[in-house]
């Protein structure tokens, strides 16, 4: 297993350098540094010096990839690629252009988005889970079709109307929460609930009818007719049976959400004013911040990769025949 | 005689047409295809998915009147007679033609729907007094007698109910026949008809003297841009797909068929892809593509066409993004295929491996790239939302449901509440991507052979 590991995260080289090639093809080829620093700058402002400086001042006024002018090793460690995309992998991201470190900033701004996402991760996967075996008890029934309609009407409303609609509702009419906010500590509950709320309830009618799917081929199966014609009650036949067999197909589906979890806080956050890394990267795409896009670019991926490789190691958890070579 | 306009066919209108064609020869193609007939006609007799499918029909219909461009001839000019025909800056549509009177007739900032007075109090021409205004259009028929207005609206309402029965059984006159039989799918055909003739009849009627949806910060008519922003979500639904399908075909079944370093290549190219947070690719992208456009002004003749060139970068942008999943789906596929008897016999007979390909893999696919587009169509119009709230969307100028969304949450704070504009943005949206996910799961049904046995 521990080789297993080994070999999977060396795995992850290869793609962490194809995704910084990605990057930097994106933000150095396609156009120079003189093009962005001109539409940094704006129109009027823009005097050779003044590009110089904005290069200067970021690091860009090195050669892209091969330094002819310096000696030895310097000459591929003194250009834009191995400063600004191969630094990456020491965790070294350099300074946003507010001039704050980057890193520093990253890891500061990590808690706050773990404790909207991490919440509403678990609660939303314990809720569509609970539906989903709920619809499934009663399969082919009026509240299972009713159910399903239920879940394609949800699925069908924009991410930001439940938002919208959830503050509106909840903090500006009923006034039960403050609308956005964040403070550090225990007194941050106040400013999660709402938040954690509307994301369980966006996420659940696609990942409700997405289970029932999912239990519904299950409960198909072979064994499922054989615990039934032992004489096992129905609860006791989903819950043991059809739950555990179905984990497999459920892992690998909760992976697929963790992307797409960090897009959903992206709104959230910048909606409830919560100081996290969906903000950081929101207010960076806005102010044109390069640097912090790129870092954010890669972060993603690192995590996209440990999920895939946590994913693994869950299938040797949820299923004793699976194992890890 | 010089004609009134003169026709403009942008790149994004080019495309759509060249899409509805090959949907048309694909549905044409498919009628013989024995095993595509029967799917079809599974979804044909299907209620829901008939009544979702007529809903879309009307989106489609609305989108293609938006997309037929021309530039207005101007009025001569007194003593330049002689210059020739002068046409418009500005880029319209068979749409903006139909709806002139909504598009024309705006007013100086919000007014709620069927509203007579503007929304917020000014100081009234010739007084110190402040007071609401009366709209420029809105109402403005009723004169003083503003005592009229409940029965005018009622008046108008009841107008446009029974014209848009009349249209309704006029329009299904030539079918009574078909529809006595009993048959589900058409009933809901033509229920569905009834419901969009008698809502489009209410509103044409009230929409000849009020703001039906009000009007947004700088008084243009909500209705008008809610029906505008049909054209953006089916375009960034429709034509990321003529990005998605060649490299998620192509890219799919080389990998799955050829295998080897090919498949190895293909695999690292996909997870490097999908390891990238989907937004923020996008993002990236889309903030490169805005200096690109910005260091070249001189690409683009009309604000229209620019804008149109934002639209087609960013279908291009998430097609690049989003070809990953159903390659991979295909690739699986074509590894169980190869294995099967059929292709080892094509290539007993001395096959190529492009013959086989084409000729065996590929229509034995075609089912789940069927189910796929029609998947992704309404994940696709909810993103667009969501992006040009990013601020990485379409361009600020096309008129969008996003765009819409994004203007629209400036007036939250605001009380009372500014509610109609995103009420109308969300409304449209949720009913175009309803019908979608309604007609999509049709389609699964029909064509998947996993639920048809």
């Amino acid at each position: 297993m521990f080789a297993y590991l080994v070999r999977r995260l060396l795995y992850a080289l290869p793609i962490l350098l194809g995704v910084n090639l990605l990057t930097f093809a994106l933000f150095f080829v396609v156009n120079t540094p003189d093009d962005m620093a001109r539409m940094q700058l704006g129109v009027k402002r823009v005097t050779p010096e003044a590009i110089q400086k904005w290069k200067a001042e970021r690091g860009y006024d090195q050669p892209l990839v091969w330094n002819a002018a310096a000696e030895g090793i310097g000459q591929a460690t003194q250009t834009i690629f191995f400063n600004k995309s191969m630094r990456m992998f020491v965790g070294e991201f350099g300074r946003a252009d507010d001039g704050r470190d980057i890193a520093r900033e990253i890891a500061r701004r990590a808690g706050p988005s773990l404790a909207i996402a991490l919440p509403t991760f678990v609660l939303g996967l314990g809720a569509a889970l609970a539906f989903a075996l709920l619809l499934v008890f009663f399969r082919a029934t009026a509240l299972d079709l009713g159910g399903v309609i239920l879940c394609v009407a949800m699925m069908s409303i924009s991410g930001l109307f439940y938002i919208i609609g959830g503050q509106w509702l909840v903090a500006k009419v009923w006034h039960w929460v403050p609308i956005s906010g964040y403070a550090p500590g225990l007194t941050a509950a106040k400013f999660l609930v709402l938040p954690v709320l509307i994301g369980v309830i966006a996420g659940l009618g696609a990942s409700t009818r997405w289970y029932r799917t999912i239990f519904l081929e299950e409960i198909g199966r072979d064994y499922v007719r054989t615990a039934r014609a032992k004489g096992l009650a129905e609860s006791v036949v989903l819950f043991r049976h059809v739950l555990r067999n179905a984990l497999i197909p459920i892992l690998t589906g909760v992976v697929v959400v963790i992307p797409t979890l960090f897009m959903g806080s992206l709104l959230t956050e910048s909606f409830f004013g919560i100081p996290g890394l969906g903000s950081y990267t929101i207010e960076a795409i806005n102010a044109q911040d390069f640097a912090v896009v790129r870092a954010m670019v890669f972060i993603g991926s690192v995590l996209y990769i440990l999920g895939l490789v946590a994913t693994d190691v869950s299938y040797t958890l949820a299923d004793p025949r699976v194992r890890l070579q | 005689m010089t004609p009134d306009f003169q026709p403009v066919l942008l790149w994004s209108d080019a495309l759509l047409f060249a899409l509805l064609a090959a949907g048309a020869g694909f549905a044409w193609w498919s009628r013989r295809q024995v095993q595509l007939a029967v799917a079809w006609a599974r979804v044909g007799r299907n209620p829901l998915a008939m009544a979702a499918a007529t809903l879309l029909a009307f989106f489609v219909l609305v989108g293609t009147l938006d997309s037929l461009h021309y530039r207005p001839r101007l009025p001569p000019v007194p003593g330049q007679a002689a210059a020739g025909t002068q046409y418009a800056v500005e880029v319209l549509s068979a749409l903006d033609a139909l709806l002139a009177p909504l598009r024309e007739n705006s007013e100086k900032t919000y007014s709620a729907p069927l509203a007579t007075h503007l929304f917020a109090k000014e100081t009234l021409p010739g007084s110190t007094l402040r007071d609401f205004p009366r709209l420029h259009w809105g109402g403005q028929h009723l004169g003083e007698r503003l005592a009229a207005y409940d029965g005018d609206i009622a008046r108008r309402a009841l107008l446009g109910l029974t014209g848009g029965l009349l249209a309704w059984a006029l329009a299904l006159l030539p079918w009574r026949k078909k529809l006595g039989a009993g048959n589900a799918a058409k009933k809901a055909v033509a229920l569905t008809l009834l419901t969009v003739f008698l809502l489009a009849g209410v509103a044409f009627a009230l929409g000849q003297g009020y703001h039906v949806l009000g009007t947004d910060k700088v008084g243009q008519d909500v209705l008008y841009l809610s029906l505008k922003s049909i054209r953006t979500g089916l375009l960034i639904g429709t034509l990321t797909t003529l990005v998605t399908l060649p490299l998620a075909v192509l890219f799919g079944i080389l990998a799955g068929y050829l295998g080897g370093w090919v498949d190895d290549v293909i695999q690292y190219l996909y997870t490097t892809l999908n390891s990238i947070p989907g937004v923020l690719l996008i993002a990236a992208a889309v903030l490169m593509m805005q200096v690109v456009i910005d260091a070249h002004p001189g690409w683009f003749a009309t604000t229209a066409e620019r804008a149109d060139a934002r639209l087609l970068a960013l279908c291009l942008i998430l097609g690049m993004t989003s070809w990953t999943g159903l390659a991979r789906l295909l690739r699986g596929e074509t590894l169980k295929l190869r294995e099967l008897e059929f292709v080892q016999a094509a290539r007993a007979f001395g096959a190529g491996h492009g013959t086989i390909m084409r000729r065996h893999i590929l229509p034995n696919l075609l089912h789940l790239v069927v189910i796929a587009l029609v998947m992704d169509f309404s994940g696709l119009v909810l993103a667009e939302a969501v992006l040009s709230y990013v601020g990485v969307g379409v361009d600020p100028t096309t008129i969008s449901f996003g765009t819409m969304i994004n203007a629209a949450r400036m007036e939250l704070a605001r009380e009372p509440m500014v509610w109609w504009s995103l009420v109308a943005a969300f409304g449209f949206m949720f009913v175009l991507v309803l019908a979608a996910n309604l007609f999509a799961d049709a389609v699964r049904e029909a064509f998947d052979p996993r639920t048809s046995s």
